[in-house]
């Protein structure tokens, strides 16, 4: 008996509830587990990155907590907050009283208002916490980031120390608008996330929409690709290509060589630039069709 | 029962680990010992998942994603590439072809002088022609000194200095979006107001305030300091001396053949001991330009350091290289994602009719955010309302 890795068991997890997973994303995910590490993604806005996290939650049944990254983005929003309306209410009904009493209940946890990272911390059961778009936060979030995550406690000046009750699952992502900090790299096991190939993309298609026909979808993903491929200032991610299958599903059609035209009016849900729209002419759109065995 | 890694195995693995190292990979000590954690039983004897999660575990960015195959191929299964991938040390995002020349090129920017370097012709003999005096005069370093005698000549000294501190002034701040306690704020900060009224029976008497935080821009120059550039590089070592005494954060490196710190030498306050060490460090000065290379050097060794967010590099220079364009674009996509913005000032352009034809600023352009003209303290005192709103 070996320590085999139970990426088989996880990949049909992730599979159960929806997702078409790479296999090196899986060896990434069981690894996280293992190490308790948090783990980075990275890739091209559209490739899913997202959807990595919430189908991990899915599988393991639970909860997904997220923070949305943004500039400013400061303590009093990622972790807590004192609820001010409900602390100056209990002032006033107890005036008279004894300030330090006073002051010792209004700063307990009734009083608390959990925010992502607090919340994350104080699960019974290890929830999955995504930290959406890390590199949008600035340097001070980062390093305060970096602080939780190799302790995973946090103090609260009125109130203590914080442990977490247990390890969260921690999954960032980041598009590289902005180079994050080698310590945050280190600390994470990194996964570039590609585009997927026309297969994965074709089984995306269907397990996301089941009623589609097999043979369409793997045309769709093969159109799309090759879509890809031309000089496009916006390459289209997977959640359009989603869109884009499920209207040519919705309209019934059977071959994408069939309807020509519908295929060139339709793809306003993969091209959202006016320059690519003028990039890929009729002509062009039917070349590629009729590329598409 | 878990078998234990032979003690040739981690041998190996940790001689792995250093030749990631030595291909730029940032690996401690916690990496390589969670890799033992986990290359226990049969995920050392599968390859493919050996590879995946090492992949993992030691790449943390793209750059490493892209590398790590064609390594761990070499290293592990012997692919006859061995030789090549290692030795490739300080060029990192290099492609292949291209990484013999410039590693040469790279260990004598660090060790030796430029005229031991030969540069190989494989590839881009065909670019070469195109510029071939130019690539003739630059192959050579030229030992003669550049004149830093008019570093001290006062009028020039003060104009340069009064344009860098009108520049300082409006430059150095830029608005954030974080808050900071303040008496002087607009807004209430109710989460201190509320603890202060504590002790007043929960009436707010004192109001805290917060405000946005101020923070200073850094400034860094790189400064071309070749032979074409000649004429020009003394006004623009005034600007930058007048710059690093009046920014608050500010770093000045010159580039030729080889990258230069210089504001050290340019901080010295007695004018004559700066010349002095300004001559030792102009060794070199006046000769060709390795863009590309100056450029990696600097992304390896000073970015991490010097650049962070709010960061505007100022990049002084013709485009007149002597290294492939390919060098070029890949450091200065690199440097792109770092800093805030890049601001490239070509004296060429000041010139009727000049077109950025050179190849490297060709491939530089994509990532300029300004490109404009600055030939003497007149054109840089008109970009002035252009540099204040970096």
């Amino acid at each position: 008996m070996s320590t085999k890795i139970p990426q088989d068991k996880l990949a049909s997890q992730l599979s159960a509830v929806g997702y078409v997973p790479d296999r090196n994303l899986v060896i990434a995910l069981w690894m996280m587990e293992k190490l308790s590490r948090p783990l980075l993604l990275e890739g091209e806005a559209g490739v899913g990155k997202t959807e990595v996290a919430k189908a991990l939650a899915l599988a393991h049944n639970t909860k997904l907590i997220r923070l949305q990254c943004y500039e400013g983005l400061d303590q009093n929003s990622a972790l807590y907050e004192w609820n001010y309306q409900r602390q100056l209410l209990a002032i006033k009904s107890r005036e008279g009283n004894d300030a330090s009493l006073i002051e010792e209940q209004i700063f307990s946890e009734k009083y608390l208002l959990e925010r992502p990272l607090l919340a994350a911390l104080r699960q019974e059961t290890a929830p999955v916490l995504l930290i959406d778009e890390v590199d949008r936060a600035d340097e001070e979030f980062e390093a305060f980031l970096l602080e939780l995550l190799s302790d995973f406690q946090v103090s609260i000046p009125e109130l203590g120390t914080i442990v977490a009750k247990t390890i969260p699952r921690v999954v960032l992502t980041s598009n590289g608008t902005r180079e994050l900090s080698d310590a945050l790299r280190r600390r994470c096991l990194y996964h570039y996330v590609d585009l997927p190939d026309i297969d994965r993309e074709a089984r995306i298609i269907i397990s996301k929409l089941p009623y589609i026909d097999a043979a369409l979808a793997l045309q769709i993903a093969n159109m799309v690709s090759m879509l890809r491929k031309e000089d496009l200032k916006r390459i289209p991610g997977v959640a359009e290509t989603l869109d884009w299958a499920a209207t040519l599903a919705g309209l019934d059609i059977k071959h994408l060589r069939d309807e020509p035209e519908l295929i060139y009016e339709t793809l306003i849900c993969l091209i959202k630039t006016t320059e690519d729209r003028s990039r890929i002419t009729r002509e062009v759109s039917d070349r590629l069709l009729g590329l598409v065995a | 029962m878990e078998k234990t890694l032979g003690e040739s195995a981690r041998e190996k693995l940790v001689r792995f680990a250093r030749t990631l190292r030595d291909n730029g990979f940032v690996i401690g000590f916690s990496e390589t010992s969670d890799a033992l954690r986990l290359m226990t039983g049969s995920t050392s004897e599968r390859v493919s998942l050996l590879k995946a999660v090492l992949r993992t575990l030691f790449c943390s960015r793209h750059s490493d994603w892209e590398k790590f195959d064609e390594i761990f191929d070499a290293f592990w299964l012997n692919k006859g590439i061995k030789s090549t991938v290692r030795v490739t040390a300080p060029f990192n995002n290099y492609p292949r072809s291209v990484m013999s020349d410039s590693l040469k090129a790279g260990r004598a920017i660090e060790s030796k002088p430029a005229d031991h370097v030969t540069r190989s012709d494989e590839d881009d003999a065909s670019s070469e022609r195109g510029q071939s005096k130019r690539e003739g005069a630059s192959r050579t370093e030229v030992l003669s000194q550049l004149d830093f005698r008019h570093l001290t000549n006062p009028i020039d000294l003060k104009t340069a200095h009064e344009l860098a501190e009108r520049l300082a002034k409006r430059m150095r701040y830029r608005l954030t979006r974080r808050m900071r306690a303040r008496h002087s704020g607009k807004k209430l900060d109710i989460r201190r107001t509320i603890h202060k009224s504590i002790a007043k029976g929960g009436v707010p008497f004192e109001l805290a305030k917060r405000k946005r935080k101020d923070r200073p821009l850094r400034l860094v120059m790189l400064l071309d300091m070749s032979g074409s550039m000649s004429l020009y590089s003394a006004t623009f070592l005034r600007f930058m001396h007048g710059v690093l005494s009046s920014f608050k954060e500010a770093e000045a490196f010159g580039f030729h053949t080889r990258l230069v710190h210089i504001s050290p030498a340019l901080r010295e306050r007695d004018p004559q001991r700066a010349v002095e060490r300004m001559r030792l460090i102009a060794q070199g000065a006046g000769g060709g330009t390795r863009i590309g290379e100056c450029l990696s050097v600097f992304n390896r060794w000073h970015a991490k350091r010097i650049i962070h967010s709010r960061t505007c590099v100022m990049i002084v220079s013709d485009g007149y290289d002597t290294g492939p364009a390919k060098g070029i674009e890949t450091e200065m996509a690199a440097l792109r994602r770092r800093c805030r913005r890049i601001v490239w000032l070509n004296p060429m352009m000041g010139w009727t009719g000049y077109t950025p034809e050179a190849a490297g600023m060709q491939a530089a352009l994509p990532f300029i955010d300004l490109f404009a003209p600055a030939h003497n303290l007149v054109s840089l005192q008109a970009l002035e309302p252009y540099l204040a709103r970096v």
